[in-house]
């Protein structure tokens, strides 16, 4: 039996918890699991500007706001008391080939070489934090969906446009993995 | 507050994906590269898992807690699912992040990473 409070969770018991996600908000709440239509709701209720996008009753969608409110405590939670080192254990082939392109720190879940408030303001950290978070957030409301919103709770209902999304995640992912990160990193 | 139950929920999920280590840039490089199974096994199970539960939910044909007939998610196709999902694809291999464990510092779309690198948001 694994520690299931320090180590990592493996995949087969994580993912089935998150597919489980799915049933219990339609049961419990009849809403559809979704994370990224809160930065709509946050823009919404926060930027009282004329724009169309954000004129709807997004009153209606504080539950989203109170599922992603506690995603973060949850994630506050695990990261103060359930990590029982922070190291991510990557295979080494990926080790070999981001230490070939240049990350060093491998002893936490991102590359502190990259992200750290320190950086924000370098190039490089701008294009990795900024406008990586921009690009996510732009991408994920234009597409209508995120890898919860599409991939898991579309994926589960057999949608079709969720499966164009997520195979669009995917090209993306791969295009810039394979094409741009040698050029930037 | 009605709305309490979706903040547990949303705990369970977040504590979920901290130990799944899905908001791990580095786990997200390994699945681009193809190096590992781990984000396939997630991912893959986690919608194996939604789908035979949306289907026993149909087959049964269960009524939401409130009596109310259950609206299924709807996700029609349209060609903003292919830009907006390359655009979000490009995002995720930069930040190694998507919405859940970023959604923390979002302002109008620009999301700033917190320099607590182990935090998941």
């Amino acid at each position: 039996m694994i520690d299931l409070i320090h180590e990592p969770w493996p995949w087969y018991v994580a993912g089935p918890l998150i597919g489980l996600m799915v049933p219990l908000l339609l049961v419990f709440g009849n809403r559809a699991l979704g994370i990224s239509s809160s930065l709509r709701h946050i823009c919404a209720m926060c930027v009282p500007m004329n724009i169309e996008y954000f004129k709807y009753e997004w009153r209606n969608e504080k539950w989203n706001l109170a599922f992603v409110g506690g995603i973060l405590i949850g994630g506050l939670i695990a990261a103060q008391w359930m990590l029982g080192d922070a190291k991510v254990e990557i295979s080494q082939e990926t080790v070999t080939d981001l230490s070939a392109l240049g990350v060093k720190q491998f002893d936490s879940y991102l590359p502190a070489d990259l992200f750290s408030w320190a950086n924000l303001l370098s190039v490089k950290g701008f294009v990795f934090m900024c406008l990586g978070g921009f690009l996510v957030g732009f991408g994920t409301r234009y597409a209508n969906g995120c890898t919860s919103g599409h991939s898991i709770s579309g994926l589960s209902n057999l949608q079709f446009g969720s499966l164009v999304a997520t195979i669009s995640f995917f090209v993306g992912g791969l295009l810039m993995t394979h094409l741009v990160l040698p050029l930037i990193l | 507050m009605k709305n309490l139950k979706y903040l547990v929920f949303g705990m369970v999920f977040g504590v979920v994906l901290t130990k799944a280590e899905v908001i791990s840039w580095f786990r997200i490089q390994e699945m681009f590269r193809f190096q590992s199974f781990h984000m396939y096994g997630v991912i893959g199970s986690a919608i194996l898992v939604g789908a035979i539960s949306i289907g026993l939910l149909k087959k049964w044909n269960v009524k939401a807690i409130d009596g109310q007939n259950i609206k299924f998610p709807v996700k029609p196709y349209n060609k903003a699912a292919i830009y907006g999902g390359l655009i979000f694809g490009f995002g995720w291999a930069l930040t190694g992040a998507c919405p859940g464990p970023i959604s923390r510092s979002s302002v109008m779309g620009i999301v700033f990473l917190s320099s607590r690198s182990y935090l998941p948001c």
